[in-house]
């Protein structure tokens, strides 16, 4: 065998290219809500697993940085525990689960439930940036769409929903307009998580591989879910509390305890429940348990 | 009680542990080796080489083994390390016409200079499984003819001395495009069309060349010629003055031609459809080619109506390591996304019972969302 043993660059990617997914970083920031188009790289985990998210982090991360990794709002599920090993390989830089301690967080489907702060960046995996892809599958049509600013089929699409069920349906990935001219999708976070885009001090970065775009949100951008005023945009609500630590108007996930249609509800965001209940905050199910 | 899912880590460490014991199977048995492989599952390494977009036949034999067979995901490692090599520079176009041929057919022509050779090819093979296949018995060598200096023009070369078929087309000043390397913008050039059918997946091009042949994007296609062999790879040396050869791979050709009525501008001529592709791929090469001609509508005037005229549609879904990618995502956890289209559901549910006036459908909802 003749073949070399590779060797990678800190963080993975070469200078190069860190090079090149900074200009496209530098350039949404520039044009809020825009979808920069990028030489996205061939990344050793699979497309959808996050090769977006993982190439802007691999470009920004300093060696100084404080790294934190979710997935549906978790820092323990597989994929976010095998995006923050690579990390840890490929940079060796310092994780943390705690959201306030990380410096960048690296999210799928969700952003924490403790506000963001100044001088924090979040980077979204982003399986498909383009909003109007359902209503139109040409990027040739979306791009001049975009371009001409021309979001009526949007519109069409939510009152369409509102026509047919009452209210609009569309319940993640919810479409908001950034600074009053790009239409986005904020990648499929619930729309719960929507209001926590607007006038963020955190810098917002979002990376779709396959697709090739990135885009972003600077910090404290205004960032609104498209609606009507006679049908305003609603955040879900939830009917009781986390079972674990007793946190209210936060996300939860339902847990299926038994085949009898017991179901509990907890925490999506696991690192904002393990924090209250370490402050002693408890649930129903923690004080049924301690009794 | 229910507890917080912890231990993704030592769950990754335990199925990593058990593919590598499942990749090695009995180990009474002894492992592959990489000679064997690269020798006698020669077209699976040229297929993941071919859509790996490396020649490397050691290397792909490396990644069949790790990916225990599955072509897909060997050529997923292979493109993951190809992306990591340095870019020195692009080579000179390879001069297909001095091919070391060691396959050569045309459909067109009956005979021609330099002839037609089968080479090792399965077409009249008689697809009954070989007793001799659970064996290893002796296999006799393969004929070889002496080596011939007559020269082995390309049939479209012969055809074009006529001008009975369409130019081959200047060669740009400019470097090739690289859709590895730069973002695919639609409509692309053909270099870079050419690039993604020559990386795309055997299989999709294989069923978008048939729909061509049913009717969705006829083209009257012939195969010109099918030539496989070795030819240098030879890279320009400003520092030298000329080019050197820096290696040699083996290739298949597929030259189509195809019907064309002509123009008020053009004479009639038949049209080209092109295909190369890494290693032995004569399947691949010749749907590359129908799907390369297709893709060729506008330039020729025709009316864009088949998904294998699209080229949006065929390039930005050829690659199948983008594709596996997308519709393996699915089995990450989505519960977030499906609590909110759970809880949607259920109010909707709510809001139709309740608009129903029915009593009894409304208690079995009200159950539904508890």
């Amino acid at each position: 065998m003749t073949t070399a043993i590779p060797t990678y660059n800190f963080a993975y990617l070469d200078e190069q290219t860190k090079r090149m997914i900074r200009r496209a970083i530098l350039k949404a920031i520039a044009i809020p809500g825009y979808q920069v188009p990028f030489a996205s790289r061939e990344m050793p985990m699979p497309y959808g697993w996050g090769t977006g998210g993982v190439q802007v982090t691999a470009s920004i991360l300093g060696p100084d940085d404080i790294l934190k990794v979710i997935d549906q709002g978790a820092d323990d599920t597989t994929n976010a525990v095998s995006i923050r090993a690579f990390f840890e390989r490929t940079a060796g830089v310092a994780t943390t689960t705690r959201t306030a301690e990380a410096t960048v967080i690296q999210t799928r489907h969700r952003i924490p439930e403790t506000a963001l702060i100044e001088g924090q960046t979040i980077v979204f995996q982003v399986p498909i940036p383009e909003p109007l892809r359902f209503l139109e599958p040409r990027e040739t049509e979306t791009r001049v769409m975009h371009a001409l600013e021309e979001y009526g089929l949007m519109h069409v699409k939510l009152y369409e929903d509102i026509a047919r069920h009452g209210h609009i349906a569309t319940t993640y990935a919810y479409p908001v307009k950034v600074e009053g001219r790009y239409v986005m999708d904020p990648s499929p976070i619930p729309k719960f998580d929507n209001p926590k885009l607007h006038r963020s001090p955190a810098l917002q970065l979002f990376g779709a591989g396959r697709e090739k775009r990135i885009y972003a949100l600077p910090p404290f951008t205004n960032v609104v879910s498209l609606d009507f005023e006679d049908h305003p945009f609603q955040v879900q609500s939830f009917e009781r509390p986390c079972a674990l630590c007793g946190a209210e108007g936060v996300y939860l996930d339902e847990v299926v305890m038994d085949d009898k249609g017991g179901r509990m509800f907890v925490c999506s965001d696991t690192d904002h429940c393990e924090t209250r209940r370490e402050a002693g905050f408890t649930g129903v199910q923690t004080a049924e348990a301690a009794e | 009680m229910y507890v917080a899912v912890k231990g993704g880590e030592a769950a990754i460490g335990n199925a990593h542990r058990l593919l590598a014991d499942r990749r090695r199977g009995d180990r009474s048995v002894p492992a592959l080796t990489l000679e064997q492989i690269a020798g006698q599952l020669a077209l699976a390494v040229d297929r993941a080489m071919a859509e790996g977009s490396l020649y490397d036949p050691d290397l792909a034999a490396m990644a069949i083994r790790q990916s225990r067979g599955d072509l897909i995901e060997a050529i997923f490692l292979i493109r993951a390390y190809r992306t990591t090599l340095p870019r020195f520079g692009a080579s000179r176009p390879v001069d297909t016409g001095a091919m070391r041929i060691e396959r050569r057919i045309s459909a067109t022509y009956k005979d021609m200079p330099g002839g037609q050779l089968l080479g090792p090819t399965f077409d009249y093979t008689h697809r009954l499984i070989d007793p001799a296949m659970a064996t290893d018995e002796p296999v006799a060598s393969g004929k070889r003819r002496a080596r011939s200096d007559d020269p082995c023009p390309r049939v479209t070369d012969i055809l074009g001395r006529d001008g009975l078929i369409e130019p081959d087309g200047e060669l740009p000043v400019d470097e090739p495009g690289d859709l590895t390397r730069e973002p695919m913008e639609f409509p692309a050039g053909r270099d870079l069309r050419l690039q993604a059918l020559s990386r795309g997946d055997e299989g999709f091009l294989l069923s978008l060349a048939y729909s061509t042949q049913r009717g969705y994007a006829r083209s009257h296609p012939f195969v010109g010629e099918i030539r496989i062999g070795l030819v240098d790879v030879e890279v320009e040396m400003p520092e030298v003055g000329f080019a050197v050869t820096i290696g040699r791979v083996r290739l298949t050709e597929c030259q189509m031609v195809n019907q064309f009525q002509g123009s008020s501008k053009e004479p009639p001529q038949f049209t080209r459809g092109y295909g190369l592709v890494f290693g032995q791929s004569e399947r691949k090469a010749m749907a590359m080619s129908l799907v390369d001609r297709a893709l060729r509508a506008d330039e020729f005037g025709e009316e864009r109506t088949a998904p294998a005229q699209d080229e949006e549609f065929v390039i930005a879904h050829s690659d199948n390591i983008q594709a596996t990618g997308f519709v393996e995502h699915l089995k990450l956890p989505h519960y977030v996304d499906f609590q909110a289209e759970l809880d949607l559901v259920r109010r909707m549910r709510r809001e139709q019972a309740s608009a129903g006036d029915s009593q009894e459908a409304r208690s079995i909802n009200c159950d539904a969302a508890e």
